[in-house]
């Protein structure tokens, strides 16, 4: 395969994933200023600085508005991480690697450009904000769908999944570590209806809240949230599940091409660290700090999968 | 006469290369009047491609830079028998026809001072190479030798112009006009044996015209003469672009700087 | 379905009845439901904008990505036609490849007095790099569009022998893949001879002319000058049908003196390059030194017999468009017959007799750049105005050489589809060809152009033309 098949695949699938965990964040941040107006510009700048563009937000607006922070984080194509933006690299690294594509999944990644560049045309209202957010997951759904569905378990899967995780993986961190300190014993007042909101909010930016409410007895607690979206490994959106599948995706790669790479060292490292720690002990190094170092290294890792498999030279 | 040649050329970048591709034109035929008893191509810092021959049926090597290097050097070396022909070459030969060399090129290009110096050596002579070897002298006496004031991209015209050059440009001025007398001209790059030095700062360069009769006779303007023994050819073309020992294409947007090591002698 | 007019109908000729070749067709269509083909006609544009079977459009800033429209009608030519057809295509295919061998090594044909030597020495498309150099297994045109257009019922003329690099091949099969899904039926009551071969022929036919370079099986890849060519769906289409990699300029390097593509596991040697760019873009070290597009040295490394490129670099001097005048002469030169089809009488500006008389006669005639494609930069007299004639005749003036022109062909007409039902609308006819060393293959059919607005003589996509599938029955 081509280096840069290898790496249009890698993109494809990282922006595919991008687009949808905006609009999960979009959707987090839509509920909790429904629900506490008081706190709602607070909340959108968070999201907005979950979602990693801070800076261009503020060289384009004052104030944190949701108006403002909708129409940037999902129309806006100055912003490189819009929804917008995302979908039409993401269609652009699939016309790259066209020939690398099952017809089915070619077809589903141009009509979800279609649909979002249909949905997308004109500012979205609050009242056609949900329908607008159901949209763009289904249309990744439907890519997803196909995919699974139709390509060959080759290099070709592997690469596409490499970006899922690695993209999943950078933002599942970054949604922690923006609202780490709700998390930390000291400042949580436990029941108390702000830590359930913001905890609630932490679990719908991940689609976990279904799943912790099935883990858990109903009562929510900030230890059994970190571990869930942390380090456990039945959960597809935790740090342990996206480091798993980014460790078998790189294995299915040793194996088929016979070799083993530095990426495969860095894989390795990042996977040993999750399984030597607990909840507690990530607790007591910092929760921030192994936050932080996990982005590094997650950001090193996709880094050196582009050097060895050659994506650019 | 046996002439030895040893010529290194290197070029040194101001960073590491991520890649680069060097044309070498620098491996001397044996034809009229030159026979080539030994010639060898050696580089450090790269290697070679490829080698094919080119529409002037010049010998070319096609070597990349080593990844990463700060440097590439060339070495040749050689011995050639000589002799004297007065300059002819013989009759035109290989695929390209004549009418080929009446093309002009951006250096050749000839314009208002190509057209008065074409003027002023007139048409009235015995012979075509009497006319050629006036426009030779010509030349030379409106752009005498001097280095320094024009470089391997002046144009005919500019050379004329500023009234000085180097055989380059003597080379580039006599190829603009022949064409524009009818003649079909071409660029040679070669070295030459200087009686006074073994030591050369840079290769040689001439010019070629095809004479009715003849065919491709030499003329050196810079030194008034046509080639005799002391004249290695080595690369021809329808000026220095495509006749220049080396050319190539460097990515990673550093600076060289070149350094040339040249003895010719008998 | 009726007809009657000045120009050449396809399906009625110039009578009121289908010709026997659509016999079986309008049998078909005179028991279908106008309503319920339209229908059809608006899911194929669906199918097509979902596929992302689109071209991009020069000079657009916006919206870059257009459909062509396609016609359901399809276009029928009888198998006795179209082997009369291929048989001239054949022929001149064959006098274009000598003809290229010999203007790059002896010109003997210039040097017969058959065509003169300003015609190659004042010519831009003549590539002094080719000069003696033979390409692998002796082809320079591995892949040839010959443009055919119908006057009359035996009245088939050559426009131009597209030598560089045609396209639309994948629209010749997208059309049939798509009439296969919106009318199977019709299929099995009409003997259409398939086209779905191509992809499948075209590699064997690259994969024949491999380098002497080459060690076992072939390794043919398809360059493209990337997402933002106008015809980048066309070559992904091909690459990914006939199983090669689709490669850019920036995924080529010269590896051990073979052109090699970066793969995730290292450098591979390509043998055969099927580009799909220009000659001066191919390679910066030798050509157009600013080229992002292109490989340094690949030049260099067909030169040295490392690579075949198709088609060969050069080829654009055998379809120039004062060439074209030519073409009668080169084939009876190369294969010592007369042509078997007719070239359109042209009238070369650089000669002043030919000025004078085209400059009288703009008005009735179609005026081409010598060098152009695509429709651009074109008069055609009958459809301009006053002051678009005298702004042409000006710029005729200014560079005559610059400029061929021509009658205006009564142009062969097929019914399409219009919100009114069907009518008659003006249609070319460009058959794909394939040269190998062995043998020359014509995938039945082509690809058919047509002029969607009423009247007008302009088939060409980037000037709003569509397409149409074309059937060869097998008779």
């Amino acid at each position: 395969m081509l280096g840069k098949t290898a790496g249009g695949l890698f993109w494809m699938f990282r922006f595919l994933e991008r687009s949808e965990n905006i609009a999960r964040l979009v959707d987090a941040g839509f509920r909790i200023a429904l629900t506490r107006s008081a706190a709602a510009e607070a909340e959108w700048a968070s999201v907005v600085r979950t979602a990693g563009v801070q800076g261009p937000f503020l060289e384009r607006y004052d104030t944190y508005t949701a108006s403002n922070v909708v129409d940037f984080l999902l129309r806006d194509r100055s912003n490189p991480s819009s929804v917008m933006s995302a979908i039409d690299s993401a269609r652009s690294n699939a016309r790259l690697v066209r020939t690398a594509l099952t017809r089915e999944v070619w077809e589903a990644t141009n009509e979800c450009w279609m649909s979002m560049k249909d949905v997308l045309k004109r500012p979205v209202s609050e009242s056609g904000l949900p329908d607008v957010l159901a949209t763009i997951r289904r249309q990744n759904a439907l890519v997803r769908g196909a995919l699974t569905g139709t390509m060959l378990r080759n290099d070709i899967y592997n690469f596409a999944h490499l970006g899922t995780f690695v993209e999943r993986a950078d933002n599942t961190a970054r949604i922690l570590d923006v609202k780490y300190y709700v998390l930390l014993p000291s400042v949580s007042f436990v029941g108390s209806s702000l830590d359930n909101v913001q905890w609630e909010t932490i679990l719908r930016s991940v689609s976990a809240q279904r799943a912790y409410r099935w883990l858990s007895d109903g009562d929510a607690n900030p230890k059994q949230i970190a571990n869930l979206i942390i380090l456990d490994q039945r959960m597809p959106r935790s740090l342990a599940f996206c480091v798993a599948q980014i460790r078998e995706h790189l294995g299915y790669l040793a194996d088929g091409y016979g070799e083993r790479l530095d990426c495969h060292d860095l894989a390795q490292a990042q996977g040993r660290r999750l399984a030597d720690h607990s909840i507690e002990s990530i607790f007591e190094t910092g929760l921030h700090q192994f936050l932080a170092d996990f982005i590094v290294r997650n950001n090193a890792l996709g880094l050196q999968i582009e050097r060895d498999y050659r994506f650019y030279g | 006469m046996r002439v030895k040649i040893r010529h290194t050329t290197e070029y040194a970048y101001n960073g590491q290369v991520p890649y680069g591709l060097q044309q070498l034109r620098m491996i001397p035929k044996t034809s009229a009047g030159q026979t080539i008893l030994s010639w060898e191509t050696r580089v450090e810092g790269g290697s070679k491609e490829v080698t094919f021959t080119d529409q002037h049926n010049n010998h070319v090597e096609l070597i990349s830079l080593n990844p990463e290097t700060r440097s590439i050097s060339i070495h040749c070396e050689g011995e050639v028998d000589t002799a004297d022909t007065v300059g002819v070459i013989g009759q035109h030969g290989g695929y390209a026809p004549l009418w080929y060399f009446l093309r002009s090129t951006s250096h050749t290009k000839a314009g208002p001072h190509v057209r008065a110096l074409v003027k002023a050596v007139g048409k009235d002579y015995e012979s075509d190479t009497t006319r050629l070897h006036a426009l030779s002298a010509q030349i030379l006496s409106q752009v005498p030798y001097a280095t320094g004031t024009t470089d391997f991209s002046t144009l005919a015209e500019e050379a004329l112009e500023s009234a000085n050059g180097v055989c380059q440009d003597h080379a580039h001025i006599f190829i603009s006009a022949a064409r524009l007398m009818g003649y079909p001209a071409r660029y040679v790059s070669g070295y030459l044996v200087m009686n006074d030095r073994v030591e050369q700062e840079a290769g040689h360069a001439w010019a070629e015209a095809h004479v009715a009769g003849l065919g491709w006779v030499g003329f050196d303007v810079s030194n008034g003469v046509s080639p005799d023994e002391r004249y290695v050819r080595v690369a021809t073309g329808l000026d220095y672009s495509e006749a220049a020992p080396v050319s190539g294409i460097i990515f990673g947007g550093h600076s060289e700087s070149m350094t040339v090591h040249l003895q010719v002698q008998q | 379905m009726n007809n009657p007019s000045e120009f050449f109908d396809e399906l009625s000729g110039f009578g009121e009845t289908p010709r026997a070749p659509y016999a079986d067709y309008c049998g078909w269509f005179d028991r279908q439901n106008e309503a319920q083909l339209r229908k059809k006609a608006k899911e194929a544009e669906v199918f097509f904008r979902r596929t992302g079977i689109t071209f991009n459009v020069y000079g657009q800033q916006e919206a870059t990505e257009r459909l062509i429209p396609f016609d359901v009608v399809p276009r029928i030519i009888s198998g006795r036609e179209w082997s009369r057809l291929t048989k001239g295509i054949e022929q001149r295919v064959r006098a274009i490849n000598a003809f290229l061998h010999d203007i790059y090594h002896r010109q003997e044909i210039v040097r017969a007095g058959r065509v003169p030597v300003e015609l190659i020495a004042q010519n831009e498309a003549f590539l002094p790099q080719m000069i003696g150099v033979s390409p692998p297994g002796g082809i320079y045109t591995h892949i040839v569009g010959t443009d055919i257009v119908r006057t009359g019922e035996d009245e088939f003329y050559v426009l131009e022998d597209n030598a560089r690099t045609p396209s639309g091949v994948s629209y010749m099969l997208e059309n049939r893949e798509t009439m296969l899904q919106m009318f199977p039926e019709l299929f099995s009551r009409v003997p259409v001879r398939e086209v779905s071969d191509y992809p499948k022929m075209l590699r064997r036919s690259l994969s024949a002319c491999a380098p002497e370079a080459c060690e076992g099986k072939p390794v043919v890849a398809v360059l493209t000058p990337g997402i933002h060519n106008s015809a980048y769906f066309e070559h992904s289409f091909l690459a990914d049908q006939m199983g090669v990699e689709l490669v850019e300029g920036h995924d080529l390097r010269l590896v051990d003196g073979r052109i090699a593509m970066r793969t995730t596991q290292g450098y591979t040697p390509i043998d055969v390059l099927y580009r799909r760019i220009d000659d001066d873009y191919l390679d910066p070290l030798n050509f157009n030194p600013t080229s992002m597009l292109g490989v340094p040295g690949i030049m260099d490394a067909y030169r040295a017999g490392k690579i075949t490129i198709a088609n060969a670099p050069g080829t654009g001097i055998a379809d120039d468009k004062a060439i074209y005048s030519y073409m009668p002469e080169i084939v009876e030169f190369y294969t010592g017959e007369k042509a078997i089809l007719k070239n359109v009488p042209t009238w070369r500006c650089s000669e002043p007799d030919a000025l004078a008389y085209v400059l009288e006669h703009l008005p009735e005639l179609v005026v081409k750049e010598v060098h152009g494609s695509g429709g651009y930069g074109m008069l055609v007299g009958p459809a301009a105005n006053k002051r678009e004639i005298a702004a042409f005749a000006d710029k005729l003036r200014s560079k005559p050489s610059n400029y061929i022109a021509q009658p205006t062909l009564s142009l062969s007409t097929v019914p399409v589809m219009t919100k009114a039902g069907l009518a008659p609308r003006h249609v070319d006819l460009r058959p794909f060809v394939l040269v190998s060393p062995n043998k020359i293959e014509i995938t039945p059919g082509g690809l058919t152009r047509v002029a969607m607005k009423a009247g007008s003589l302009v088939v060409n996509s980037s000037q709003g033309g569509g397409t149409k599938d074309t059937w060869v029955l097998d008779e």
